[in-house]
């Protein structure tokens, strides 16, 4: 290489793939192959949506949001090992705190009408805080422990969440949520930029995969970063952990805190797809998607998470329209074996099952076995 | 002081209810490590089995919940062989996760089972009431109390006294010993599921009598059968019994004085409250009252 500054970012000639120092070989793109392949998603990600309809574009968008959802999740499940059921709650209290500060006044419910400059942060700032208020006493437990206890936190969200009237409308009635206007500029609003007029649909999806992009890349250089680290030490084993100098009680706290900021961020977009939350909408199915984004895409791997997000929103709309071929599977409200919607999460059940039982790696598992075959094409290894 | 009473009543008949549910819990998780969250699931269709007995056949009550109970065992053992055993050696949270896989294929099911149509379990205490110290109390809260501590006093027993018990409780306290020593540590593990998806069934069938119908939104109350178990100790029985007694007296006395004395607590308030004990004891005693303390080693 001529241009070669640094020792760290020399490379021999002839042998792309050899690192010659550690800096290099943790770099988030630390291959050529995967730096290309990421700037060729990035680019089909934000030409598509140009090219499909509507309801197919809202679908994306909430693949993005489910996506940062489930990074945050695998950030604490993945990486840190402390299963958690809590992620609707954490999704709720970021979904409200956006709906208080960025939604309007009706009636008796708050809203003060504010940026998405402020609101967005803040929504997920302050479900970090309540992690951060209740880590204590999830550091104190372990294993399925802590799995219970944040099952625990989502009844007792939902109930709060129902009760809090002036902030979230109350049981069966809902809230508006916050209005996604960044600096002035309406994102969920019809645009006419150089004479093409984009869909508003569009205009949020592409306000979503920044968002996306941005926790995306952040969360993979968090997890290579020293904390990261410290996460995987706990979740291997984490007496020795501690026994090296890790505080489990800092650690512990740091993936909850994180976690939620991301399932913060994540509430308060999915929100705004849905267009009126009510308080039953973070309740324990929500969880669960969640952590079938996690288990199916891969724990600790934040490219799985995106697959997994990818799956777990498009199987619903796969299996619909799947059922208009294979006959015994009616509409709802239809006779037949069973209707689109237990079909639906008859599948999604099974397949958390399938996927635990024979690729523990998820999606990003059977990735890794079809590349590690064509590796070494024609060779069986 | 009637008040007193009937609530008391009400909140030991909730609480036998509780522990049987605890009780379902306990045994998976001491035979296999695992928290089985498919148990509403497993309610939720022993109850359909049982009101299918004793209306489309037209079993006496007894017969049909005994029904019930075998059908579910059968199942039990069923799932266990399918999803749960491949997943034997790997980590406790990814069995967990499998159950609930489960979870969602059984309610599906079982909602699909029970359709639009309504179904009851046929038994014979419906609304009736009963004066116990001048307090009018329903039958059937007596009744949930009697048959959960007969049904976990026979389970008591045969864990304690027969051969195959002696074998579960060896699986519990040391695989590999138990296989050393002859036992089909597979098989126990079916039991122990068929066991619990019996209890779960006859949970099943106590909660929905006395009621209109089964539904399959009922399920999550099995849910509430967590925070007993980890006021008992996730292992033991006994532990599983005094906890689902407590937390039942303690959600009903809640249902009947919040409304007076906290009305700002919110509607539906006693709900939640098995879920605040559960906190609170996780903070004080994390392995619950009768629970073995865990030894880590590095």
């Amino acid at each position: 290489m001529t241009n070669a500054t640094k020792a760290s970012e020399r490379t021999v000639k002839g042998r792309p793939q050899l690192f010659t120092s550690y800096a290099r070989e943790m770099s988030i793109l630390n291959t050529r192959v995967k730096r290309n392949w990421v700037i060729v998603g990035i680019i089909a990600m934000a030409v598509i949506p140009f090219f499909l309809q509507r309801d197919w574009v809202a679908l994306l968008t909430t693949v993005l949001i489910f996506a940062i959802g489930g990074i945050g999740l695998n950030i604490l499940t993945g990486y840190a090992g402390q299963v958690s059921l809590g992620q609707a709650f954490f999704m709720g209290v970021g979904a409200y705190t956006a709906a208080v500060l960025g939604g309007e006044a009706q009636g008796n419910v708050i809203g003060l009408g504010l940026d998405m400059v402020i609101w967005l942060p803040l929504a997920g700032l302050v479900p970090a805080l309540v992690a951060f208020v209740l880590a204590p006493l999830a550091a104190r437990v372990r294993g399925l422990y802590l799995a219970i206890l944040t099952l625990g936190l989502v009844f007792i969200g939902e109930h709060i969440f129902k009760e809090a009237k002036p902030i979230t409308g109350g049981a069966g009635v809902g809230r508006a949520p916050a209005e996604p206007v960044f600096l002035g500029f309406d994102l969920f609003s019809n645009q006419t930029i150089l004479g093409y007029r984009i869909d508003r649909f569009t205009v949020f999806y592409v306000a979503c995969l920044v968002i996306f992009l941005i926790m995306a890349f952040g969360a993979r250089n968090f997890v290579r970063s020293r904390f990261g680290r410290n996460f995987a030490a706990v979740r291997d084993r984490d007496v020795a952990a501690e026994v090296m100098g890790v505080s489990l009680l800092r650690t512990k706290t740091l993936a909850f805190t994180v976690s939620s900021f991301y399932a913060g961020i994540s509430g308060a977009l999915l929100s705004i797809v849905i267009g009126r939350i009510s308080p039953e909408t973070w309740n324990i199915f929500l969880s669960i998607d969640f952590l079938a984004v996690v288990f199916i895409g891969g724990l600790a791997t934040i490219s799985g998470s995106i697959m997994g997000a990818i799956f777990v929103v498009m199987l619903p709309k796969f299996v619909n329209s799947l059922t208009g071929f294979i006959p015994g599977f009616g509409g709802i409200g239809e006779g037949g074996l069973l209707n689109v919607f237990e079909l639906q999460s008859i599948i999604f059940g099974l397949l958390i099952i399938l996927f635990l039982i024979l690729e523990p790696r998820g999606l990003y598992g059977l990735w890794l076995r079809l590349r590690n075959y064509f590796k070494a094409w024609p060779f069986s290894y | 002081m009637e008040d007193l009473i009937a609530s008391l009543v009400r909140g030991l008949g909730l609480g036998g209810l509780y522990a049987v549910l605890g009780v379902s819990f306990v045994i998976v998780y001491r035979a296999t490590g695992v928290i089985n969250f498919a148990t509403p699931a497993l309610m939720i269709l022993g109850a359909f089995f049982t009101g299918s007995f004793g209306n489309a056949i037209g079993l006496p009550f007894w017969l049909s919940v005994l029904l019930g109970m075998a059908v579910m065992a059968i199942i039990g053992m069923v799932i266990e062989r399918i999803a749960l055993r491949p997943m034997v050696g790997r980590p406790a949270f990814s069995a967990a996760t499998v159950t609930v896989g489960v979870f969602i294929i059984l309610l599906i099911v079982a909602g699909r089972l029970i359709g639009s149509e309504l179904l009851t379990v046929n038994d014979p205490f419906g609304l009736n009431t009963i004066s116990v110290a001048g307090a009018t109390v329903f039958t059937i809260d007596l009744a949930r109390l009697v048959i959960a501590l007969v049904a976990i006093g026979i389970v008591g027993l045969f864990l304690t006294k027969s051969r195959t018990g002696l074998a579960m409780r060896a699986t519990a306290f040391d695989q590999e010993t138990s296989l050393a020593q002859g036992i089909n540590v597979g098989r126990m593990f079916g039991l122990s599921w068929g066991i619990a998806a019996a209890m779960a069934a006859l949970a099943g069938a106590l909660l929905t009598a006395g009621s209109s119908g089964i539904e399959t939104t009922i399920a999550l109350v099995a849910l509430k059968a967590l925070p007993v178990i980890i006021l008992g100790g996730l292992d033991s029985i006994k532990g599983s019994v005094i906890a689902g007694l407590i937390i039942g007296v303690a959600e009903s006395l809640t249902r009947t004085y919040q409304p007076l004395y906290a009305p700002w607590l919110g509607a539906n308030f006693d709900v939640i409250v098995p879920y605040l004990i559960m906190i609170i004891v996780l903070m004080v005693r994390p392995y619950g009252l009768f629970g073995t303390k865990e030894v880590v080693r590095v």
